[in-house]
């Protein structure tokens, strides 16, 4: 894209700014006014332009200049994004903050990667001189992190021989590091980073089927509805149901190799949260600091819509970013219904036809084309990598049929769906056995039966039948009482019952039950479930379900998942045996007095 | 030059007026609008084009004509004077005095709209503010810094449980400079005259700023009054360093003053005639409570809502419930049954209260505490409803047992008086002697230590 010359500007309506530059592309940056406020076009007519200014555009006003940029919003992609903080535009928020002081002020331009720092390189071996390099191949590495290691990539729309390529040594961000010349004989010179358009996914070899599940830790998750690496889910819920705390869980405990927190016009606190304790916090896989694989993306709520509508694009792209370096990346976003409102609120502007609650009729599109960037790839480079996109909605008045939940339901193949009523009653993590489902369960179990357990399948099964089961007989007993019901349909709730409180429900304050190791998670599947099976025996031999529940077995094993750590495998299989044996001296007392009535 | 020039308007609307042939005018700007009688309103540009400007009126556009009305753009932002002596003082949105008193003389003028807080600027509310009202301080703690509001409705005693929670909040411990900003939105004029009169019995005026706009004042104004407040707010506890409490109430005034505007301006809606962007516009307000990293002070913000038709998933209190830290739910159930407060116990929620109870805070048993109520009083309530539907007769001795624990939780714990000022401890003992009232074993969310510290069995028989 080339430069034009500058324009004016005629209209101000909110973030929408009307210009006359003739000559601009749709995506194409425009700074406007006096404070140099960036933005993008998002329609031309005629001679004029309409851009969607990313900052507030108060004191902005018709007659001052317009200058186009020649360049859609992109990401700059390099070492130094790790354990960073930035805003939908990708501005450091941490130097902003060193810039303008507690708030943030408008106009201010800053890299988004450090300048200075120095990154030590390694060439890729066997690359030299004279070397062809194909787009999107590995130059070197850098280590950005003590655990990530930083592949330097051939931008994807670079190819040809290498010219040079610069020794081991350390080198910023701006020094050349390899010259490549293509098939025109067009020189480009390389360096530790690249741009890429964030409205435009990056390429890659080609589609991967997704196998591997995500491990979260989290049992309701990983045990009833898995998501698969590469995968799509989303966590709609009501306000207070839970969504946020489900997604800091997958951010703190799942086994991705690279964690993108995108808060999208939520709260603010709840991303100091995460950098206050992250911190403190180690990967349970590697032992080391969550935050050298965590990269964070913030457009709270009080910041400026359009740069929230920017955010996820930009994200996605620093996801697809170590995706296409290798790794398996996750993005949790927090929510994807605030980004669809400042679509609906800039549609608005352009007064645009809605078509249901005031969305554009491009909602769905949308979401599609976001969510499609997520998956399972083979990269340029030849090696494989996933992004994982989770999408948090917030329904209007908690209601599942309204369009973004309608839409994105429609996208994703894991819906881990909030209950108001389960929160409410402090069920945590609220996720509703009825209306969640993965469509990745038949794959995510052959993982477990490789790893974990083969019957890991039929216990699933087992159990969410079980709780199925128990809903119904609920029902009757809202009706008609619970004498209606046999000593068996009693004792299946009371199995139910179990596995809610010692399966199911799982809090993130509990530091022993935080994180479930998929080892631990079987067990205690296991174990309630055989807890059920013996009562159930003993039920069929005429044991009353009242002398059930006085075994002491019973609060333990509800308590079994926050007094045995997953560091406890041996002690929690011991007591899984001593379950076993509680049942022993009713079956002997029973067995024998029916012999004694015979 | 610009500035000195009095302008004709070109059409007047549902508090809006456009105003031809005025190029190159800032939006965001200040307007001075002279009326026939020659009495000023203050006005703000919201779309500026070179054709036309629109301005929106804070006194209402009620009885302008278009032949007697001059308009002045003044080629400034919409900025209020603050001082020290903002403190006593009672103002209307526009920050204009109403107390008969001169207006403030000062040199720090700031906008009214603030600029967003930068996240990594602020830190996590995590100081436990007792308020000496039970189910506040047990079951949803309030923290310095946080965001929670009260939602209610006609008839509920929303402001006698503000005005009580304004009187006994105070941190453990810490006798800090506090400041109290008292945001009314078309609040009927017994209202305002109650807080005022409350603070002034707590001998707290002196401490306390209050920004009104009653009922029968121009509904526009109210889209102004807290962001004018909250800048006042903000200059006591960043400049000053004071913890400053802020409660405004009746957030369902302001957005439908918000709808209102947004109709006049053809903007599309969303959900029942409330524009699309009321979320952004209300995080905007909300998201100015909270701490900032090495400054002394704090906002901690207490809006009040009346929920139209009761209806929690309407989308005032649905979305400021998305955008607060938690919400403190009334029910006009135990209203009629005379609780007071009557607080919901199960919609009720504080999301930060976990950094600011506990070990060091209040107890190390709190949390868990709390977490058991919530469990046990849910449980209860689904007993309670099958009790209504089956009686009582068929319930196993458990299940009654849950019936009296919820309805001593609601005379014990939930009731109190309004001037009783209980401390945390005695909360938790209340609490401690309710869950006594169940067998250990279905307290699960307790810890085994917990229990042989603090179950009574014996003791629940003596539950009055
Ligand atoms: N090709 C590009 N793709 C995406 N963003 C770009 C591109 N070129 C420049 N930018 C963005 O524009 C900013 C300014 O770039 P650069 O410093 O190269 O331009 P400039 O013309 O020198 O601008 P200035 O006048 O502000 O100094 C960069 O920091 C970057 O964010
Ligand atoms: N897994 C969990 N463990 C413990 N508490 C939880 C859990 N999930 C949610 N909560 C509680 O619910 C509150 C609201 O959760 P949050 O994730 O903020 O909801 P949402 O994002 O849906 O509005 C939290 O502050 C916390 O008190
Ligand atoms: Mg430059
Ligand atoms: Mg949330």
């Amino acid at each position: 894209m080339n430069a034009a010359g500058p324009g004016r500007i005629v209209e101000v309506n909110g973030p929408i700014v009307t210009v006359n530059l003739p000559q601009v592309t749709i995506g194409e940056q425009v700074r406007v006014g006096e404070l140099a406020l960036v933005g993008e076009v998002i329609e031309r007519d005629g001679e004029r332009a309409v851009v969607q200014i990313y900052e507030s555009t108060e004191s902005l006003a018709p007659g001052q200049t317009a200058i186009p940029l020649g360049h859609p919003l992109a990401a700059e992609l390099g070492p130094g994004l790790l354990g960073n903080i930035f805003d939908g535009l990708q501005r450091p928020l941490t130097k902003i903050l060193e810039l303008s002081g507690d708030r943030i002020a408008r106009g201010l331009t800053v890299a988004p990667l450090d300048r200075a720092r120095q990154w030590h390189f390694e060439p890729a071996a066997g690359l030299g001189a004279g070397s062809t390099v194909a787009a999107g191949a590995v130059l070197g590495t850098v280590p950005e992190t003590e655990t990530i290691i930083h592949r330097i990539l051939v931008p994807p729309d670079v190819s040809g021989v290498l010219v040079n390529l610069a020794p081991a040594g350390d080198y910023n961000v701006e020094q050349v590091i390899a010259q490549v010349r293509d098939g025109d004989r067009v020189e480009h010179p390389l360096k530790l980073y690249h741009r890429w358009p964030v409205r435009t996914a990056r390429p890659y070899g080609r589609r991967d089927q997704a196998g591997v599940p995500l491990i979260t830790g989290q049992r309701v998750l990983d045990t009833f509805f898995p998501l698969l690496k590469g995968g799509r889910a989303a966590v709609p819920g009501a306000f207070g149901a839970g969504k946020t705390m489900v997604q800091q869980q997958i951010a703190r405990w799942s086994n991705a190799g690279i964690m993108i927190y995108l808060g999208c016009g939520e709260r603010g606190n709840e991303l100091v949260e995460i950098l206050e304790t992250f911190p403190q916090l180690t990967d349970p896989y590697t032992g080391r600091l969550l935050m050298e694989r965590t990269l964070l993306v913030a457009n709270t709520s009080n910041m400026p819509v359009v740069a929230r509508e920017a955010s996820i694009y930009m994200g996605v792209t620093l996801a697809e970013y170590y995706r296409d370096q290798g790794y398996d990346v996750v993005m949790v976003a927090d929510s994807i219904s605030r980004w669809a409102e400042a679509l609906r609120e800039v549609a608005g502007r352009l007064e645009q036809m809605p078509v249901e609650e005031g969305h554009p009729a491009y909602l769905a599109s949308r979401l599609a084309t976001f969510y499609e960037r997520a998956g399972r790839v083979q990269t340029l480079a030849g090696g494989y990598g996933s992004v994982s996109l989770i999408g948090a909605v917030s329904p209007p008045g908690g209601d599942f049929s309204e369009p973004v939940t309608s839409h994105t339901k429609e996208i994703v193949q894991t819906f881990w769906a909030l209950s108001k009523e389960l929160a409410d009653a402090r069920h945590y993590p609220a996720i509703d056995w009825t209306e969640s489902y993965s469509g990745y369960v038949d794959t995510a179990a052959n993982w477990w039966a490789e790893n974990v357990d083969r019957h890991w399948s039929a216990r699933r099964a087992e159990a969410l039948s079980l709780l199925l089961q128990s809903d119904e007989l609920a029902r009757i007993v809202n009706l008609v009482g619970p004498e209606a019901l046999s000593p068996a349909q009693r004792w299946v709730l009371e199995g139910a019952a179990l596995l809610k409180e010692g399966l199911l429900q799982q809090s993130a304050l509990d530091e022993v039950d935080s994180f479930c190791s998929p080892d631990r998670q079987f067990t205690l599947l296991d174990l309630l479930l055989d807890l059920y099976h013996q009562g159930r025996n003993l039920i069929d031999v005429g044991v009353p379900v009242q002398r059930l529940l006085q075994l002491p077995v019973l609060g333990r094993a509800r308590r079994a998942k926050s007094v045995y750590s997953n560091g406890q495998m041996v002690e929690l299989r011991a007591f899984a045996a001593e379950v076993r044996d509680a049942f022993q001296p009713l079956h002997l007392e029973y067995a024998s007095t029916r012999e004694n009535s015979a | 030059m610009r500035e000195k020039d009095y302008r004709l308007s070109s059409a007047v609307r549902g508090g809006l007026l456009f105003v031809r042939g005025v190029p190159g005018v800032a939006l965001g700007d200040r307007v001075a609008v002279r009326d026939h009688a020659g009495r000023i309103r203050n006005g703000q540009v919201i779309r500026t084009s070179d054709e036309v400007v629109l301005v929106q009126v804070f006194e209402g556009t009620d009885g302008l004509d278009l032949e007697r009305t001059w308009t002045r753009f003044l080629e400034q932002p919409f900025e209020i004077g603050l001082s020290r002596e903002l403190m006593g003082r009672i103002f209307n949105g526009v920050g204009q005095p109403r107390d008969d008193r001169p207006p403030l003389v000062s040199g720090i003028r700031r906008n009214v709209n603030g600029s967003p807080m930068n996240p990594v600027a602020r830190t996590r509310p995590r100081e436990f503010i007792q308020t000496g009202i039970s189910t506040i301080d047990g079951l949803y703690s309030l923290v310095r810094g946080q965001k929670l509001p009260i939602f209610s409705g006609p008839g509920l005693p929303h402001n006698r449980l503000a005005a009580q929670i304004v009187r006994q909040s105070r941190i453990i411990g810490a006798q800090a400079r506090f400041a109290v900003v008292f945001a009314a939105m078309g609040v009927s004029y017994a209202d305002a005259r109650f807080f005022q009169e409350d603070f002034e019995r707590d001998g707290v005026l002196g401490n306390v700023v209050m920004y009104i706009n009653l009922a029968d004042d121009p509904t526009i104004e109210r889209l102004i009054l807290p962001r004018t407040a909250l800048t006042a707010a903000e200059y006591l506890a960043y400049d000053l360093g004071m913890h400053v409490m802020v409660i405004l109430t009746d957030i369902t005034n302001y957005a439908e003053a918000l709808r209102e505007v947004a109709m006049a301006r053809g903007d599309v809606p969303a959900r029942k005639g409330y524009p699309g962007y009321l979320y952004s516009d209300l995080a905007e307000i909300f998201e100015r409570a909270g701490r900032i990293r090495n400054r002394g002070g704090s906002i901690t913000m207490m809006p009040v809502l009346s929920m139209p038709s009761d209806d929690i998933t309407h989308p005032i209190p649905d979305l400021t419930g998305y955008i607060t830290e938690g919400q403190i739910v009334l029910s006009r159930e135990l209203h009629g049954q005379g609780i007071y407060p009557p607080v919901d116990l199960l919609p009720s929620l504080s999301r930060v209260m976990k950094d600011g109870i506990g070990a060091g805070e209040t107890r190390e048993d709190h949390p868990r505490v709390a977490n058991q109520i919530y469990a046990s009083y849910a449980r209860a309530i689904e007993v309670r409803n099958l009790a209504s539907i089956i009686g009582t007769e068929d319930l196993s001795e458990t299940d009654r047992q849950y019936l009296e624990f919820a309805k001593l939780i609601e005379k014990r714990l939930v009731t109190q008086g309004e001037d009783e000022d209980r401390s945390i401890v005695e909360t938790l003992t209340i609490a401690w002697q309710l869950l006594s009232l169940l067998p250990p074993d279905e307290l699960t969310r307790v810890r085994e230590a917990d229990l042989a510290k603090y179950h009574r069995r014996e003791q629940s028989a003596e539950v009055p």
